[in-house]
């Protein structure tokens, strides 16, 4: 207990250092809260009208008027489009042919010509799904209008979890994840490594203490801070950024439990290889990027390759996003996430015991 | 000797004892060109936004000749692996438990309505949880049907008038391939890294150990120190910076547009950017965990998420848009694409140079004064 202490007391004693125990996570969750997401808001537009007609001013209007775009310029010659994409003032420009409401009104059918800057392939994609949907029913509507029948078969489309698609519902409960496992393996990467560097750890091995009681105070701090900050977050993420709460608090604690016994024990381990504390803190590097990329935390799993899907398996933190999201949007209890809860404790188990262990057998 | 002479000799001896303290710590030839394979391999590889395999129910309430022209649309695209199923509760079941992403649903009623023109209903449920991939389902789902609607209507003998059709050209990157430009951007980040994170820790473990000032009380002038120090750092990142390049090319297959003198002065000047960043944080936090996490917070963070390197930066809100105008990858990010995908457009490349260098000015100069304040 006196060792536990201790242990919490050299994190906490430099004030620089508790600065940034706090800061961070803070600023980290505004700055992914508010600017992590795939949602396009007043993507810039420029038009390229050469019809006259009504129907054409129409089309124009629907996609100047929906949230996702707002107009740059109008322009009226064909080579403005090159240089205003090319300097990237536009994101698209929409090309109405000079034909365009006499052929809708000829039939069968006419073209609107859409170019897109492909240089971020993600945003591209989502702005050639906007703009299809404002068509379609810019179709449907005119259709109806003219007196044309509707197509044979329509789409219905809906969202389970989450109705609008609001990526903020699916980026913030991940901001959970991310932060407390950042803090975690921070706070304990180091710990091992500073008495190392300082020469007091080799004393500590010679007291009367056993390993896992040196294992409990070392983890303590971890397993304390990762908890406070953890649920400062969860907090936060509930009543700023209301994000619906809709299963068991108690299912997502079990999660969070687990999971930060799962960080310390990695935490522990790269500190107990490590010699310095620059080692310590790039070793901890090293684990945590790829540890938060292969998590899914921003990019799908099931989008990888095979191979890199086996590895994900052995990433705490995929788990626990997964129990973050379910317990979230999908409403889940302790019952359906059981089969994220064991991993994380055969993973915790694991280094915890890799830690102790190397206490002793590393010396230099 | 003439005292020119002995400056230069002063700071050929400080560059070579920099340089071989390098050469001795083996996490910093780590960060510089392991971290950039690991990224590299990391992201072109694992991270992918192009759904594929989405897994998907189709819930036929009623097969006959209409329902299965349908199906077999689906079976067809290469972006689905489907499950049949003739009911609606097992589906939803296996969307609930994450066992599909989506469910496509054809009522028992569907050919009926089909075959009256009656506009028959078809019922599309995705996960919504992760927003972005739902909207790519959604359109990838609503391209089989349109594709579909049109074969079904030939196949009855009529040309299905479809009022406007758009035609979409993506310009850059015809293939719609993420990693295209996935990969120019993780340069900009795995430079943050060598330059801002490595740079201040190090520096700051020469304050923690004396060392630095130790340096001061020597005849070096201050400027002689940073650039003793910052040389050999400079090369290990422009090292870094090659083999990423050269990853890019040939193993990830990324095209360069622009020509690569371009590219090297750029990535130079935001190198250059990213150890002013370094030596500032490491005067500033004179440890090297609170460096550590300085430079953490302060410079990869936002080189991953405010740069543009992922999430778009128009449709960020304005407060946080004013902010990234602060953030040195922003402009790099920018050149870095464009130079890739585009090729060399100067309107582009030049106004976020001319913002790089700023920056650069900006950093060097505090890191000098402050590391002069401190002496006095």
């Amino acid at each position: 207990m006196a060792l536990a202490i201790k242990e919490l007391l050299a994190v906490l004693k430099d004030k620089k250092g508790r600065i940034v125990l706090i800061m961070p996570p803070i600023l980290q969750l505004f700055l992914f809260g508010y600017a992590a997401s795939f949602d396009l808001n007043d993507i810039p537009v420029a038009v390229y009208n050469q019809d006259q007609g009504a129907d054409s001013r129409e089309l124009v209007a629907r996609v100047i008027g929906s949230p996702h775009f707002h107009l740059y310029a109008d322009i009226d010659h064909e080579q403005q489009i090159s240089s205003l994409i090319n300097n990237k003032n536009v994101l698209i420009v929409l090309h109405l042919g000079p034909n365009f409401s006499a052929n809708l009104a000829k039939g069968p059918g006419t073209s609107a010509q859409v170019i897109i800057d492909g240089r971020n392939s993600n945003t591209a994609l989502l702005v050639q799904g906007y703009l299809s949907t404002i068509v379609s029913d810019f179709n449907v509507d005119w259709a109806k209008r003219n007196g044309k029948p509707p197509p044979l078969a329509s789409l219905k489309l809906r969202a389970w979890f989450n109705s609008n698609m609001v990526s903020r519902w699916f980026i913030v409960p991940g901001i959970v994840g991310l932060l407390t496992f950042i803090i975690t393996t921070i706070v304990t990467s180091l710990s091992v490594a500073r008495e190392r560097e300082a020469g007091t750890f080799d004393q500590l091995l010679v007291t009367p203490m056993r390993p896992v009681e040196i294992l409990i105070g070392k983890s303590f701090p971890g397993v304390l801070i990762g908890s406070l900050e953890g649920s400062f977050i969860l907090l936060m993420a509930i009543y700023w950024f209301d994000i619906p709460l809709r299963g068991s608090l108690g299912a997502l604690y079990i999660g969070m439990f687990l999971f930060i016994l799962s960080a310390v024990g990695i935490g522990l381990m790269i500190s107990s290889l490590a010699v310095t504390q620059q080692q310590g803190m790039l070793g901890a590097f090293l684990f945590m990027v790829p540890a938060v990329i292969l998590s899914g935390f921003a990019t799908p799993i099931a989008n990888m390759p095979q191979v890199v899907q086996w590895l994900t398996y052995a990433d705490p933190l995929r788990y626990f996003l997964i129990i973050l999201r379910g317990v979230f949007l999908e409403g889940d209890n302790s019952s359906i996430l059981m089969h994220y809860y064991w991993p994380m404790a055969v993973i915790a188990i694991v280094t915890l015991s890799l830690a102790a262990w190397l206490f002793r057998h590393r010396m230099n | 000797m003439s005292p020119f002479a002995k400056r230069f000799m002063r700071l050929r001896g400080l560059i070579r004892k920099e340089s071989l303290q390098i050469l001795r710590d083996p996490s910093s030839i780590a960060i510089a060109f392991v971290m950039p394979v690991v990224l590299l391999l990391l992201f072109g590889y694992g991270v992918s936004l192009d759904a594929k395999d989405i897994r998907l129910a189709l819930v036929v309430e009623q097969p006959d000749a209409q329902t299965s022209s349908l199906t077999s649309a689906f079976h067809h695209s290469t972006y689905f692996k489907s499950i049949t199923f003739h009911t609606i509760q097992p589906a939803e079941r296996a969307l609930v438990t994450h066992v599909v992403d989506g469910i496509v649903w054809l009522r028992s009623d569907f050919s009926a309505r089909l075959l009256n023109h009656g506009d028959a209903p078809i019922g599309v449920f995705v996960n919504g949880v992760d927003a972005n991939q739902a909207r790519i389902t959604q359109g990838y789902i609503q391209g089989v049907w349109q594709t579909w609607l049109q074969a079904y209507a030939r196949q009855q003998g009529h040309d299905l008038a479809i009022p406007v059709r758009l035609e979409p050209r993506i310009w850059f990157n015809a293939a719609v391939r993420s990693t295209d430009f996935l990969v120019p951007g993780l340069i900009a980040l795995i430079m943050t890294l060598t330059g801002a994170m490595l740079t201040s820790m190090v520096v700051a473990r020469e304050w923690e150990r004396g060392t630095m000032e130790a340096l001061m009380v020597t005849p070096i002038r201050i400027w002689e120190i940073t650039v003793g120090k910052l040389l050999p750092y400079f090369i290990l990142g422009m090292g870094g910076m090659l083999l990423s390049v050269a990853m890019a090319l040939w193993l990830f297959n990324v095209p360069l547009r622009g020509s690569f003198l371009v590219l090297s002065l750029a990535s130079a000047l935001y190198m250059m950017v990213a150890l002013g960043m370094g030596l500032l944080i490491s005067t500033v936090a004179r440890s090297q965990f609170v460096a550590g996490q300085i430079a953490l917070v302060a410079t990869f963070l936002p080189a991953f998420i405010l740069s543009g390197f992922i999430f778009e930066i128009s449709s960020m809100p304005a407060p946080v848009q004013v902010m990234t105008h602060l953030i040195p990858a922003r402009y790099f990010v920018a050149i870095l694409q464009t130079v890739f995908m585009a090729g060399d457009i100067w309107p582009v490349l030049l106004t976020n140079a001319a913002a790089l260098l700023v920056m650069m000015v900006i950093f060097l100069g505090l890191a000098r004064h402050k590391t002069r304040k401190r002496l006095d």
